[in-house]
């Protein structure tokens, strides 16, 4: 089951340092939205927002509403941990868990909330899963094996098997190719093409073209000047931004013109 | 040592090398010009009375200097002054093994005359000069030491989570602030703040073995708490996030990611904090006392450990004083011994525990 995603007039705060200011923007269910902009521009900033992974930052907070279905994430009565089990995350640094095979990591989401499974459909749901990370071939000889073993394209892949394998109705990826070639690129482009028949898909990513095969919307974020805080400038249907944008901003940044 | 320039084979001499290649000392060459400054300053000192303490001193400075001066002439500043340092290092190195050796030696030879099956097995009792052991004292020591482990280990690990985990603010500041301040409290202040806790319950002239094991903990559980903070901070917060993000509640994060992660840290952490307190004197030697018989019940009278054992053999040997002080240097040998296997465990677990890695 997919999810909309509705963000209205979120500040979003390290300490006294406003990171990102301002966002208004509604995130269609069973699509790609891909987020562009330059470095610091709060990125990773608004998309750790949006599963509640920006409080864990000590003195982080967060200022206006993020509604998933109805549901304000930041109602006083949602337990985050809930919040995060809806919504899966793949993080900029591949992070798998160093004391784990690799079996063990695509089952960790399982394992770690002591959800009872059969081991046959332990068995099937890794298989799946990292078939779906486009990993199983290379990995399926030694899942015994520990995952900091593996490569770090490799590992990467291993936390999108990860993410996938508990089955959240979105899926945030930050960067999640930054580190991959570009078959494993490729897998994760139709892996994606894939997953939003059923979730919603919000990836952050440095590559245009990439934002322009994969995505369906796109945001441009941008920030005006270093300590400023960073905005979105634009968002639209992909097609749109990559043709003619609205924003003089928006087309200097992907023509290559930016700063 | 000897590397220069790789040499590309079918690469035609060059006119003019764009390298320029360096002579070097010969394999150990090194070495061999410090030995030949030692075999000179073996010779000076034998000239005036041989010491070694001036054997030392000479060696170290002509073997240094002829090291330093053979280098530069053969190889260049460069190369000199890293040998120069390798020197002084090494020295540096040998000169703070000396009284780590010398105490190592001194024990074992003064100890091992009386490393036998009896000093095993027997206890004080009805000894007064030969013969004897400290099976009483070594299962004292033992004793006490569990039990301290057992008070300390929970209250350090969960204080160091906290503060890791959940401290924040002025909280985490004064716990971190007493934690440092526990850490230098003097040993017998612990035994005299044991002491004085138990007056309370039992009255003056109290003596047990739990009071000691209370009194070590003072002193371990600041150690524990430092260690393992130091280890649990070292756990990488991505691995929190990652955990978080499956939507993993914090608790569980720290029971399966957390501490799995870092439980080679966390037991070398402790075996070293109950290293650090299994030779402590004065706060058993308050608290505790000591007796001859065996007493294997910590809740009730005084029992022998090695620490307070070595103490009274040494300062009351009895007639002839032979025998007791040989018993007292073999209590401090037994006493190393249980130390240094304590590191080897702690050496083990970190081997069996570590994250793996390879393929
Ligand atoms: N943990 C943190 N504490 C304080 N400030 C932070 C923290 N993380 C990020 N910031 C600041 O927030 C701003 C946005 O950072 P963010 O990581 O969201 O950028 P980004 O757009 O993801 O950049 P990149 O493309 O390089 O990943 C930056 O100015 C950064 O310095
Ligand atoms: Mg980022």
């Amino acid at each position: 089951m997919a999810k909309r995603i509705d963000v209205s007039d979120l500040d979003i705060f390290y300490g006294n340092f406003k990171a990102v200011e301002g966002v208004n923007v509604s995130i269609e269910p069973r699509s790609v939205t891909a987020l562009i902009g330059p470095s610091g521009c709060g990125k990773s900033t608004f998309l750790r927002s949006l599963n509640r992974m920006h409080e864990v930052i000590p003195g982080a907070r967060v200022e206006g509403k993020v509604v998933i279905d109805g549901q304000d994430l930041y109602g006083s009565d949602v337990d985050p941990v809930d919040v995060r089990r809806q919504i899966g995350m793949v993080f900029q640094r591949p992070n798998p868990f160093p004391t784990m095979s690799i079996y063990d990591n695509v089952v960790a989401g399982v394992r770690l909330n002591a959800r009872k499974m059969k081991k046959s459909d332990l068995d099937d749901l890794v298989e799946s899963s990292l078939k779906g990370a486009n990993l199983w071939n290379e990995v399926k000889d030694r899942l015994d094996r520990p995952g900091s073993g593996l490569s770090g394209g490799q590992q990467q892949r291993l936390c999108i098997a990860r993410a996938i394998a508990v089955q959240p109705e979105v899926l945030l990826m930050d960067e999640p190719c930054s580190a991959l070639d570009p078959i494993s690129t490729l897998a994760i482009e139709d892996l994606m093409t894939e997953l939003k028949d059923r979730f919603t898909i919000v990836i952050v990513t440095h590559n245009m073209q990439q934002a322009a095969r994969v995505s369906e919307q796109t945001g441009f974020f941008n920030l005006n000047g270093v300590g400023q805080p960073g905005r979105l400038i634009e968002f639209n249907p992909t097609e749109k931004i990559f043709s003619n944008p609205d924003q003089k901003a928006t087309e200097d940044y992907i023509s290559g013109r930016f700063g | 040592m000897t590397t220069t320039a790789p040499t590309r084979p079918e690469a035609p001499e060059p006119e003019a090398p764009a390298v320029r290649t360096r002579r070097g000392l010969p394999r150990f060459g090194g070495t061999g010009l410090f030995v030949a400054g030692l075999v000179v300053a073996g010779l000076l000192t034998a000239l005036s009375g041989w010491s070694w303490g001036l054997f030392a001193v000479y060696g170290i400075v002509l073997g240094t200097l002829v090291t330093y001066v053979g280098s530069r002439v053969v190889e260049g500043p460069r190369k000199a002054t890293d040998r120069l340092v390798t020197c002084l290092v090494s020295s540096a190195f040998a000169i703070a093994m000396v009284p780590l050796v010398s105490l190592v030696y001194t024990v074992v030879s003064n100890g091992i005359t009386r490393l036998d099956g009896t000093f095993f097995t027997n206890s004080m009792v009805g000894v007064v000069g030969e013969g004897g052991g400290a099976y009483h004292a070594i299962m004292g020591t033992l004793i006490i030491t569990a039990l301290a482990a057992l008070i300390s280990v929970p209250i350090g690990l969960l204080a160091a989570i906290y503060l890791v985990e959940y401290g924040r603010g002025k909280l985490k500041k004064a716990l971190t602030f007493f934690v440092d301040v526990m850490t230098g409290i003097p040993s017998i202040v612990a035994g005299l703040f044991a002491y004085a806790f138990f007056v309370i319950f039992f009255g003056p002239g109290v003596r047990f073995g739990l009071g000691g094991a209370v009194a070590l903990s003072v002193l371990m559980i600041p150690v524990v708490v430092r260690s393992s903070e130091e280890v649990l901070k070292l756990v990488p917060n991505e691995l929190r996030e990652a955990s978080y993000a499956l939507g993993v509640p914090k608790w569980r994060t720290i029971t399966k990611v957390v501490i799995p992660t870092a439980i080679a840290g966390l037991g070398t952490s402790v075996t070293l904090a109950i290293a650090r307190v299994i030779g402590e004197t004065a706060p058993l030697l308050v608290i505790v006392g000591i007796t001859a018989a065996t007493n294997f019940d910590p809740f009730d009278g005084r029992m022998a450990t090695l620490p307070v054992y070595a103490y009274y053999q040494l300062t009351q040997p009895g007639v002839p004083p032979q025998f007791g002080i040989d018993r007292a240097w073999t209590a401090a040998l037994v006493l190393i011994i249980i130390v240094m296997a304590l590191n080897v465990v702690a050496r083990l677990i970190s081997r069996f525990f570590a994250p793996k890695t390879g393929r």
